[in-house]
């Protein structure tokens, strides 16, 4: 078929893929939207197969239906609490590909380099492609490609780290090899003399051994993370392996690569924003690890935790007429989403007002508490974010904080010199009564002393997340 | 141990200290109750309905006080009762420590604990056993149904087709419990309703409750009424000359006063002046709510309605919550009950009268044989008197300045990264080639494309939008099958993994992340 028509498809698919991602702005247009990147998909994976330079499209089928059978049945197993390890796995396979696409270029570029003029001319495809290049061009599809298998070889190891702590695989604790960023310097400064090897030789030693550089820096740049910095993370490698697949698309010459790799690299990128925003960080801090340097000493936190058992939390319940629960992820190790979501029914059928506070860093991924909610079927209408639902503390009567610990710390307003001081936090406190469902009286992730539990107002509900809810079930009618 | 509670001997006294109901919760926390025969009849409670929960029926004052171990009830006990009274009984009750030295000096002699319920002190915690906000607030709400009754018209204003009716025009002066309860009631039986108290800081309150709050015109820097443990104090005269004189120009105009002015061990102040009574409309009303402590109007007579030469009506009542017999006893004994349960930690039925408790210690006015009243200072502070900052009003000059030195910023910012984005895309184009610049522009655009759109997707649905990114990033596929057409082996091994796995990352993307929006369901 004429190149024209794959470029065609290309552009049709090109408007689908931004559709699709524009139409996540709402519950409802998403579902259509959704449509958009299967067709857009499906219609650039015909257009390719039957353009210029592919062949052996039977295998590429049989391989394809393959890889969909098991994307399938994957996508129908997943809970929706394993969410995050699901992305990050496939953040694994994307980066691989374009560790391996971009080798293949090289190969290809080898092999044109060495024939001769007739067997040029017969070339097709790809190879067609890389022949008609001159010398600087040459060079710079070089740069290219080892652009993109370094940025898809960190994607890679990044995200099977990432993988293995959000599974539970791997310590979620930050762990660094001794050296510390020096390594990750190291290794960053070894790829650029690899660079500047291969762009002079053009030999694959340079980037076999760059690729080997970029894994160690994947490897050892997430696993001195934190578990609750895993939102930061995921959106970073998102990012990573949207533009690594531009980096491809640029050495093939391929504009829907270009624009796609862009389209999720400045997806992955924003998120990536919002999230540190929500945590009042630095990017840069966050992926370097570690908390910044505190001013002073922490205030004191005075008082004393007060506990109290199911039938309070219960009485409590009733005399309320708005509740306000505020999940985060110890609701999603403990899957006690079900069981909330049984007790917003139960209070909704009381006439309460019943709403949720979602702050932006709630879990271990972007949006990870509403599509957990979703799944325990509680309407997207009554889940709110951080902004929208601030301002209603004071006019609640019961907050309920399930499994969240940083996002719910009044230390980030009224102590300058906490680490946390200035990230935006869910002003739960300001109701009138709060009752915080949490294991022990052990702090969170961070080690960071949280007022809240020591407040007047404030009565800490032990246990297991799920037994202490389907006890508390029981009791309300 | 075993909780009792007596019929009250005072006369006209109909609440009772234990309902069926708290009864109930009462035996929750391992007690067994017991009841005067009758004690419950006059706020609506057969002995009928407190054996069906499980109370046991005493015939007699005299075999109750004998067989119960704490004895709750709601007036300050008398002679009679205090003589029944020794050192294995705990007695709750409101008791008037301050004006009933001769009562304590009996109670200490019985030996027994005797808990005060006017003592508790107001921190947030002890909010559920305070029952002076509980009695306040009944007397609030039926001050204003007394001053209803004894006012000729409408309390909202009517356009009907007879005429229009204007609306009663209230004023409550006093806005602590009762106050803001009759600030209440009043408004929303739809009354204008004007609220003064010394305290500025209410001010919040009160118009929250739908009141406008009556400021004065005084310089003289008001005291932080907090700093009385939430009370009033007394004022200066200069302070009161202003707000009488507030009064004087309101008195013309109001229909209905209710005043709630009280101070702490102390004569209610006079507010409500001759003058100002002589100067209100025939007709309207005053209903005095702190006719006991001498009244706040000039004229009150306590416990009696009087009805001055222009037609004025005076309501002197003291007994409004007992005049809501059923409504006052359900919230006192739910006081009671709560008391209770902090003083039974182990709900084992067993009192563990804790003196290092800040609420037990505050109410307790005998232990064991000792006066322990007045209290000490509890604490934690009764409310926390936070100075609020005040941010000073920016004029409208100030904020244009404001706004224009912002936009300026903005502008300079992007300029600045404008041109050096240009710079930087111009050294780019002069020295890479025509080819290469061509998908660098596709490039650039895509990326202010995805930057634009993303911006605008709901952040509930970053999850989804994670999956789908990642399904359309398993585009790189294209890569894949334009080189598996070649001739070399690794070349077609390396691209049939990548097609193989681009296969796994596009099903599985797009899938769950339908799975994922199939859920989103709206209530």
């Amino acid at each position: 078929m004429e190149f024209g028509f794959t470029t065609a498809a290309y552009v049709v698919a090109a408007v689908l893929f931004i559709l699709s991602l524009g139409g996540l702005s709402g519950q409802e247009s998403a579902k259509r939207a959704v449509w958009y990147g299967i067709v857009g998909m499906g219609l650039a994976v015909f257009a390719t197969l039957i353009g210029p330079g592919a062949g052996f499209w039977w295998l590429s089928i049989i391989l394809i239906a393959i890889g969909g059978v098991i994307g399938t049945v994957v996508a129908q197993r997943v809970q929706m609490t394993e969410m995050p390890q699901l992305v990050a796995a496939m953040h694994s396979l994307v980066g691989l590909a374009a560790v391996f696409v971009g080798f293949n270029a090289h190969f290809e570029l080898v092999n044109v380099l060495g024939m001769d003029e007739a067997a040029k001319k017969a070339l097709e495809g790809f190879g067609a492609l890389i022949a008609k290049k001159d010398v600087v061009e040459q060079n710079i599809l070089r740069v290219e490609l080892f652009l993109g298998v370094f940025i898809g070889a960190v994607t890679f190891t990044g995200s099977v780290i990432a993988y293995g702590k959000l599974a539970g695989k791997v310590t979620s604790a930050a762990e660094k090899l001794p050296g510390g960023h020096a390594l990750n310097a190291s290794a960053a400064i070894i790829s650029l003399v690899c660079l500047i090897w291969y762009f002079n030789s053009g030999g694959i030693l340079p980037l076999i051994i760059m690729t080997l550089a970029a894994f160690f820096i994947g490897y050892h740049l997430i696993m001195g993370i934190g578990g609750a910095d895993m939102p930061v993370v995921v959106s970073m490698l998102n990012s990573y392996s949207g533009w690594a697949a531009a980096a491809i698309g640029f050495s093939l010459g391929n504009d829907l690569l270009i624009v796609v790799g862009a389209l999720v690299g400045s997806s992955g990128a924003i998120l990536s924003y919002i999230m540190c925003k929500a945590m009042n960080r630095s990017f840069i801090s966050v992926i370097l690890g570690g908390f910044g340097g505190t001013a002073g000493p922490q205030m004191e936190v005075e008082g004393e935790q007060i506990a109290i058992d199911a039938e309070g939390v219960a009485a409590a319940l009733e005399d309320a007429d708005s509740v306000i629960i505020i999940p985060g992820y110890g609701m999603a190790v403990a899957q006690a989403q079900n069981a909330v979501s049984d007790l917003v029914r139960k209070l909704k059928i009381a006439g309460k007002e019943v709403r949720f506070a979602i702050h932006p860093v709630a879990g271990r991924l972007p949006g990870h508490m509403n599509v957990l909610l979703a799944e325990a079927k509680v309407p997207y209408d009554i889940v709110m974010e951080m902004d929208e639902i601030n301002d209603d503390f004071p006019s609640t009567d019961v907050a309920i904080v399930i499994g969240s610990n940083d996002i719910v710390n009044p230390a980030a307003q009224e102590d300058p010199n906490s680490p946390i001081a200035g990230m935006p936090v869910l002003e739960c406190w300001k109701a009138k009564q709060v009752f915080v469902s949490k294991r022990g009286q052990g702090t969170g992730y961070s080690g960071i002393e949280n007022p809240l539990f020591y407040k007047e107002n404030t009565r800490m509900f032990y246990g297991d997340a799920r037994d202490s809810l389907d006890k508390l079930l029981g009791l309300i009618d | 141990m075993k909780i009792g509670v007596p019929k009250e001997i005072f006369e006209g006294e109909n609440r009772v200290a234990m309902t069926p109901d708290s009864a109930k919760l009462l035996q929750k926390l391992g007690y067994d109750c017991i009841i005067e025969t009758k004690a419950g009849l006059a706020a609506g409670f057969s002995d009928a309905l407190y054996k069906e929960a499980g109370v046991e029926i005493a015939k007699t004052a005299a075999s109750l006080w004998k067989e119960a171990d704490i004895i709750a009830k709601v007036r300050q006990p008398n002679d009679t009762e205090l003589k029944r009274l020794n050192k294995d009984k705990t007695l709750i009750s409101f008791f008037n420590p301050g004006g009933n030295e001769a009562g304590m000096e009996k109670a200490k002699a019985s030996g027994a604990n005797v808990i005060a319920m006017e003592m508790v002190p107001r921190i947030s915690r002890a909010q559920k056993m305070d029952a002076l906000s509980s009695m306040a607030n009944i007397a609030g709400y039926r001050a204003v149904i007394e001053a209803g009754n004894n006012f000729g018209r409408f309390f909202t204003g009517q356009v009907t087709a007879a005429g229009k009716v204007p609306p009663a025009k209230v004023l409550v002066v006093g806005a602590g419990v009762a106050g803001l309860a009759a600030i209440g009631t009043s408004a929303s039986l739809g009354a204008i309703t004007y609220a003064f108290d010394v305290r500025p800081e209410v001010a919040e309150q009160v118009e929250s409750m739908g009141a406008e709050f009556v400021y004065l015109d005084f310089e003289e820097e008001q005291q932080d009424g907090a700093a009385a443990g939430g009370y009033a104090s007394v004022s200066s005269p200069e302070f009161r000359e202003a707000q009488l004189a507030k009064f004087r120009e309101l008195a013309p105009e109001v229909d209905i006063v209710i005043t709630t002015a009280l101070i702490p061990n102390r004569e209610a102040p006079k507010l409500w002046l001759e003058d100002m009574i002589k100067a209100m409309k025939p007709g309207s009303v005053i209903v005095d709510l702190a006719a006991e402590k001498g009244g706040n109007a000039e004229g009150t007579v306590m416990d009696e309605k009087i009805v001055t030469d222009n037609g004025v009506t005076i309501v002197g009542y003291t007994d409004f919550p007992s005049r809501m017999a059923s409504q006052a006893s359900s919230l006192y004994s739910n006081n009671i009950r709560h008391m209770m349960s902090d003083l039974t930690p182990e709900k084992d039925g067993q009192v563990n009268h804790d003196m290092e408790d800040d609420v037990i210690r505050g109410a307790t006015v005998t232990f064991e044989g000792e006066i322990t009243f007045p209290p000490p200072p509890p604490k934690v502070q009764a409310i926390a008197a936070k100075p609020k900052e005040v941010v000073p009003e920016l004029t409208l000059e100030e904020k244009k300045a404001l706004e224009a030195a912002e936009f300026k910023q903005q502008t300079k910012n992007q300029v600045t990264l404008l041109a050096v984005g240009a710079a930087l895309l111009l050294g780019v184009g002069l020295v890479a080639p025509a080819s290469f610049m061509q998908h660098f522009i596709v490039f650039v655009l895509a990326v202010f494309v995805g930057f634009q759109v993303i911006w605008g997707v709901a952040h509930s649905l970053h999850t989804p939008l994670m999956a789908v990114t990642n399904a359309i990033s398993s585009i790189i596929i294209l890569g894949a099958l334009m080189q598996i057409g070649t001739s070399s082996a690794i070349v077609v091994i390396l691209a049939a993994l990548s097609v193989f796995m681009a296969g796994i990352n596009i099903f599985g993307g797009f899938l769950v992340t339908r799975r994922m929006l199939a859920m989103f369901q709206k209530s």
